[in-house]
């Protein structure tokens, strides 16, 4: 099993959302969150000086899914979450070492 | 003569509908995104400052003044020459400052037509211009002896000039403006509910001081202005309640946006009409303003948070059913069901008058502003949102 983070638009996170669940994939985590990129956030020009906005709002996905569905997981944010412009974000995926239910004793078994 | 009563009821009255502008700022604060929470706040206290000043300048002699032609007033009260503490009931100055809080009231209600994506500046060049040649010239036509007071058209507390006029210009200005950025494809939900139902609810108190206060005395019509007011903003409510309910589920923001609609409709009758006739008026003003809503929406308009669906659509219902319902117990004047059909026909006359004139001005005085200076901040700034684009701060920590 593979955590797949993505942090993306706010705007194209229904899109991503919807397009997921078309993909069967269900389960995920979301926060609101704020951050920044290789561009140090946004400057905007205000009566000819620059004013920096460093922290963008950003809306983070965290997904548990099968080794198996990681490739379809990334290209179904891509092909949903993409303007094309900078800040568009990032996608990490992280190796997960074990699943614990919390309402039963039960570990999921390594589905590889 | 200055009746001690009168006064002190107008004076709370002013005081009462002043509160609805920042009640207008949050409640529409709370339907945009987070992003443009602080903006949409400030555009409605920058409307209440830059009005204020301009009543006093020209605004109220513009409304008030001598009457030329029936279409505008004479210069003879600018810098408020002339107008002191003696008056017909009232004090003179007392009556500039509660008509100044209706001015200031309807530059915010506009707003909602360039929500998340106007530059302050042009609002300020837009705002100066439209209150001196849209809102003055309808106030002095409704109530400051024009034409339509001539022809005898009834608009007891401001269906015409305060909310047709709003409503239709925000229409106008959106048109000129644009969409926002994303707007039919990205969500754009309200981001703070709780806040949009407090706005609500000022506008509803506020309103007591709005219908009843223009009476302009405290006697038995303040009373029928008052109930009749709360009446129709409760049937209102309900009826948009219901028709939601029947679509879907019964949100909140639908509620006091049905409140809204009767509080809206009710305003040109409230001192023409009986406490009965409010029931009709209010429950058809939520299904007629819920109704434009949908079409507004299914249109794809970003007059993004309502104020033609609202005040717009619900000021032409009401100045119609005023030419309806008034009964001449009341107001001294029979409408269509007490036999007077004749005053249907005034009523269609001037909502016409109106609706082209507010719209037609504001389209003019938008793309002159947007040609010279630009109406819209930048794509970048759009993004990042007008809380820290224009202000610089942010709600979020």
């Amino acid at each position: 099993m593979k955590m797949v983070t993505a942090v993306i638009r706010p705007e194209m996170f229904d899109a991503v959302k919807a397009a997921l669940e078309a993909g069967g994939i269900y389960g995920m985590t979301v926060s609101e969150v704020v951050g920044r990129g290789a561009q140090k956030g946004i400057a905007l020009k205000f009566r000819g000086k620059t004013v920096p906005v460093e922290l963008i709002p950003k809306v983070k996905i965290e997904m548990v899914v099968k080794d198996a569905d990681v490739e379809k997981v990334i290209g179904i944010i891509r092909a949903n979450g993409r303007t094309g412009k900078p800040g568009d974000g990032r996608i990490f995926v992280l190796p997960v070492e074990k699943i614990c239910r919390v309402r039963t004793d039960q570990e999921e078994p390594e589905e590889g | 003569m200055i009746d001690s009563g009168a006064t002190a009821f107008i004076l709370v009255c002013t005081a009462l509908v002043m509160l609805m502008t920042p009640g207008v700022g949050l409640f529409y604060g709370g339907l945009v995104r987070r992003k443009n929470f602080i903006s949409m706040i400030a555009l409605s206290f920058i409307a209440f400052a830059l009005v204020s000043i301009q009543w006093v300048v020209c605004g109220y002699s513009l409304s008030f003044g001598a009457d030329i032609n029936g279409l505008i007033g004479s210069l003879e009260y600018a810098f408020l020459q002339g107008v002191g503490m003696d008056g017909d009931g009232i004090p003179d100055l007392l009556f500039a400052a509660f008509q100044m809080v209706f001015a200031g009231l309807t530059l915010a209600i506009v707003t909602s037509g360039v929500a998340e994506r106007v530059k302050i500046s042009s609002f300020v060049v837009f705002g100066l211009l439209w209150t001196t040649l849209v809102y003055d010239p309808l106030a002095h036509w409704a109530w400051g002896g024009g034409w339509a007071a001539q022809f005898g058209a009834l608009d007891f507390a401001g269906g015409t000039v305060v909310h047709i006029s709003s409503g239709f210009s925000a229409l106008a200005l959106a048109l000129v403006i644009g969409k926002r950025l994303g707007f039919g494809g990205h969500a754009m939900e309200p981001n703070n509910i709780p806040m949009v139902l407090l706005g609500g609810a000022l506008l509803w108190f506020g309103w007591f001081g709005f219908n009843a206060g223009s009476a302009l005395a405290a006697d038995g019509l303040a009373a029928n202005a008052f109930i009749v007011t709360n009446i129709a903003a409760a049937a209102g409510a309900l009826t948009w309640l219901c028709a939601a309910w029947i679509r879907g589920r019964p949100g909140s923001v639908g509620i006091i946006s049905g409140a809204i609609a009767g509080l809206v409709a009710i305003t040109p009758a409230a001192g023409f009409v009986e406490p009965m006739a409010a029931i009709p008026i209010g429950a058809v003003a939520g299904l007629v303003c819920y109704g434009a809503l949908l079409f507004r929406v299914r249109e794809g308009f970003d007059e993004s948070l309502d104020a033609w669906a609202i005040h717009g659509m619900g000021g032409i219902f009401g100045a119609l059913a005023t030419g309806v319902f008034a009964v001449a117990a009341v107001g001294g004047v029979d409408g269509l069901l007490y036999g007077n059909p004749g005053q249907l026909l005034i009523q269609v006359v001037d909502v016409a008058v109106v609706v082209a004139y507010s719209f037609g001005v504001t389209y003019v005085i938008a793309k002159v502003i947007d040609a010279v200076m630009g109406l819209r901040v930048t794509e970048e700034e759009e993004y990042v949102g007008l809380d820290i684009a224009q202000h610089g701060e942010s709600v979020r920590v």
